[in-house]
């Protein structure tokens, strides 16, 4: 086999196997992805039974426990005023506390949104002061 | 002082400019004063920059909390080694020492290639002050540290306290080392297109560079894993968050870049690639210092939005676009000297590898950016969580591990069947050999992906111990050394070869660790009082007594637990809660003020060669919730109580913080006298010590290759070197 025809066939391989690995990736991402939503987003589109990842602030003041499971409001950063419930039950981040921003997956079940086991993620504050510039 | 320390700043912004001018219209007119001054002009950068730098330490140090920084990040009762370290623990300091180490390994570079590479350097030096300049325009503009106030706080607000642990002390200068030391070699590439010299130079002048980038990366990744691991209390040591993430993909691109590099080396092919992935990864660099500063990704890193997001997409899209722009100009500049023989060879196997690192790079990218690249396409903006990683990079990782075993062992051009018998018998042997036997008597076989990582590391292994023997032997033929000595004067005339393997064996053991770890872990979510006890993995840990423990700083509350097997004590593990005082915040009652702040974990972990026990403590106030309201409505009496006269009497605001005091330990001692129950995560994880035991050998062996060749050892070889048979030792080229 003459050299170029072999350079050909090696780049056709290496060509198609990219392809596989990005359509592979595409894929992934279409259906294992969540849509991120803000309170006020999340009030609006969501349906239930269905999974969405709620990003937000936690609302002062909000923050309680019942028995295992850990109690908050999460604030619409775009819009002050607009809350959600959310009842969560596992690991919950050290740096978590009223004000900090969070991501926790949720889906709607009567009037709460209940987070989904270990989903909770909370944004590492870049400076250390009580909650009191944000919320 | 800090307007001094601002008037550096600003002179150093001028000296950048100036340097970038100096250097260009050197470059252009062929005036060598002009380079040489431009040079200098770096030279100076550093001396300024070192200068604002230490003027940043001493305030910690004294706690001068009329630089906002200081007040902002730093406390009179925060150790002292936390207070030079917080320095960095702010956007503006941080960005001060991105631009401090920048100008020090830019200084460096060009006074090694004072003489050399004299139609490159100054365009290199250029780039490098263009970075320079970058950086140092946010901290005039955007970010600036030396900002003051004119009433300065008696106290400052204090490090945060999951900050408080060396390894997070230590992981932003490796990090920031890593990303400027990247700039190097990046700025060499930019300069070796513009000037059409595309040969090797511009890549063994900076080789050193890009393979200590290499390593100061990658012990800062390491670092941020162990910190994650022992201090943050859901017990892994990596998540697939956007920030570790945006450090370990430059990363990646640097360990493609300095094994392709050999490739052009010794034959003269791959040019176009190694100036590609060398102008990606410098982007990379500039890109995961975007991520971690600029708040776009969701995670739990982003330190907020700010106002950098701009600047830094501009200079990152100026990156790709220049970049782009250069090797398409050049093109024809890039051809190989060389054609690749067979993909049975080791230039094969070199860009195998290089592809399989690429496609992880892309792989991480893709599902890094993903939020932001469908919010940009659809409106909406969707998260693909970490499992995502899971089908994508194991496999790479076991083509990655495979290959750096075959490697090393490979013939160059094209590989023989004497010489597949000579070098690959034994490895493969010993490879097969541990991976019937890990599925024979282990249940490891229930885990396939994670029998074939051991299996392979073993592989690895062999490689490596195969070469060091025949290395050593083969040096014994002829200097007749004893065994031990032969060895090391094996390595040290051949520091970047046997450096090398030596990171190989590092990372088989460390990938090794990852598998167990991750596949065979027993995890347990249990609530328990006094007394009871919980099963994991054959464990028995049994909830011995709690304990408590208030000061004015923290208030712990935690639990002692034995851990026994097969009715032996095996260890005796603490695990506590802390809580810190909410500083600042009016609203919050005098009692609560020592609940309602800031809390972190104090894990329990008893490591261990073959499995590690990890446990953590979720305490939950609830029961004392009730307790600390009526201290709160007890001390707002008392404090409203008091005519102004008597609230500032120092007498009577002492014994009401005594008081205070007293209430407070009281109510921590409640944890003990009447305990409730409270939730502990038990982990018990397989060869998890093997994850750090192979992070040290890949620094040890990534040190011996990095270690420069004493002046009279070093032959400088012009010449590639010629194709040897894998085995023999040979001088290679420093």
């Amino acid at each position: 086999m003459d050299p170029s025809r072999k350079r050909a066939i090696r780049l056709t391989v290496a060509l198609t196997a990219a392809v596989l690995l990005a359509s592979a990736l595409v894929y992934v991402s279409f259906t294992a992805g969540r849509d991120e939503l803000t309170a006020g987003q999340l009030l609006k589109q969501a349906k239930p039974g269905q999974s969405y990842i709620l990003a937000g602030t936690v609302v002062t003041g909000s923050v309680s426990h019942q028995g295992d499971a850990l109690l908050f409001r999460v604030r619409d950063p775009k819009l002050a005023s607009v809350t959600v419930p959310v009842r969560y039950t596992g690991i919950v981040p050290d740096p978590f506390r009223a004000g900090r921003g969070v991501a926790v997956t949720v889906h709607e079940q009567g009037s709460y949104f209940v987070g989904e086991q270990d989903s909770l993620t909370t944004k590492c504050p870049s400076k250390y002061q009580a909650a009191t510039s944000i919320s | 002082m800090a307007l001094l320390g601002r008037a550096l700043l600003i002179l150093g912004l001028l000296v950048c400019v100036y340097g970038v001018v100096a250097s260009l219209y050197g470059a252009r007119a062929r005036r060598r004063e002009y380079v040489d001054s431009g040079r200098r002009a770096v030279y100076a950068l550093a001396g300024l920059m070192t200068f604002a730098f230490a003027i940043l330490e001493v305030a910690f140090l004294r706690s001068d909390f009329s630089f906002n920084v200081v007040a902002s990040h730093s406390s009179t009762t925060t150790p002292a080694f936390y207070k030079a370290t917080a320095a960095w623990s702010s956007q503006e300091g941080s960005l001060l020492l991105w631009v401090f180490l920048l100008s020090v390994w830019s200084s460096l570079i060009l006074f090694l290639t004072r003489k050399r590479v004299r139609e490159i350097a100054p365009y290199a030096t250029a780039v490098l002050l263009g970075f320079a300049a970058f950086f140092v325009s946010l901290t005039v503009f955007f970010a600036n540290p030396f900002s003051t106030s004119a009433n300065p706080p008696t106290e400052g607000a204090g490090l945060d306290p999951l900050l408080l642990h060396p390894s997070m002390m230590f992981h932003p200068p490796m990090l920031y080392s890593g990303y400027t030391l990247l700039t190097v070699p990046f700025a060499f590439a930019i300069g070796a297109l513009v000037t059409g010299r595309l040969g090797s130079e511009w890549i063994s002048v900076t080789r050193r560079f890009a393979l200590a980038a290499w390593l100061f990366l990658g012990i800062g990744i390491l670092l941020g894993a162990r910190w994650s691991y022992t201090e943050l209390g859901w017990g892994g040591y990596w998540a697939w968050d956007a920030v570790e993430n945006a450090a370990l993909m430059p990363w990646l691109a640097a360990t493609a870049f300095i094994h392709s590099v050999m490739i052009q080396e010794r034959r003269g092919m791959l040019k176009v690639w190694n100036v590609s992935l060398i102008l990606g990864s410098g982007t990379l660099a500039v890109l995961g210092t975007f991520l971690v500063r600029s708040g776009i990704l969701d995670s739990i890193h982003a330190f907020g939005a700010s106002t950098l997001g701009i600047p830094f997409v501009l200079l990152i899209a100026t990156m790709i676009a220049g970049s782009v722009g250069l090797v398409v100009w050049r093109r024809e500049r890039l051809r190989s000297d060389a054609q690749l023989d067979s993909l049975l060879s080791r230039e094969a196997v070199f860009l195998f590898q290089n592809l399989v690192l690429v496609a992880m790079v892309f792989v991480i990218f893709w599902v890094t950016f993903f939020p932001l690249i469908s919010e940009a396409v659809t409106g909406t903006k969707v998260s693909v969580g970490p499992p995502a990683f899971r089908p994508f990079i194991v496999p790479l990782a076991l083509i990655l591990v495979l290959l750096s075993g075959i490697g090393p062992i490979i013939a160059w051009r094209r590989v023989t069947a004497a010489n597949l018998r000579r070098n690959f018998t034994f490895p493969v042997a010993v490879g097969l050999a541990v991976l019937v036997a890990v599925l024979v008597l282990t249940n490891a076989g229930s885990r396939p992906f994670a029998a074939l990582m051991f299996g392979l590391g073993a592989f690895v292994a062999a490689t490596v111990v195969q070469e060091l023997w025949r290395g050593t032997a083969a040096r014994r033929a002829i200097t007749h050394d004893a065994p031990p000595l032969a060895l090391v004067r094996l390595v040290r005339r051949n520091r970047r070869r046997y450096g090398g393997y030596i990171v190989h064996l590092g990372l088989a053991v460390l990938l090794v660790g990852v598998a167990a770890s991750s596949s065979f872990q027993h995890s347990h979510d249990v609530t328990m009082r006094p007394g009871q006890s919980a099963r994991v993995d054959g464990y028995v840990i049994r909830y011995v007594r709690p304990f408590a423990r208030a000061s004015d700083a923290k208030i712990s509350l935690g639990a002692v637990l034995d851990v026994s097997k097969n009715g032996r004590h095996v260890t005796t593990l603490t695990t506590s809660r802390g809580f810190y005082p909410a500083t600042g915040d009016p609203r919050v009652g005098p009692i609560s003020v020592a609940f309602n702040g800031q809390s972190d974990s104090d894990v329990g972990l008893r490591a261990g060669v073959t499995r590690d026990i990890w446990t953590v403590i979720n305490v939950n106030l609830q029961p004392l919730q009730s307790k600390i309201d009526e201290g709160d409505r007890l001390f707002e009496k008392l404090m409203t109580s008091l005519t102004p006269a008597q609230a500032n009497q120092p007498t009577v605001i002492q014994s009401i913080q005594a008081e205070r005091a007293t209430a407070i330990i009281g109510l921590t001692s409640q944890f003990v006298k009447h305990p409730w129950p409270v939730d502990f995560l038990l982990i018990v994880s397989p060869l998890v010590t093997w994850i750090w035991l192979g992070a040290i050998i890949i620094v040890f062996g990534g040190l011996i290759a990095l270690w420069p060749v004493p002046a009279l050892a070093r032959r400088r070889s012009t010449s590639p070197a010629p194709a040897l048979s894998a085995g023999v030792p040979a001088r290679e080229p420093a």
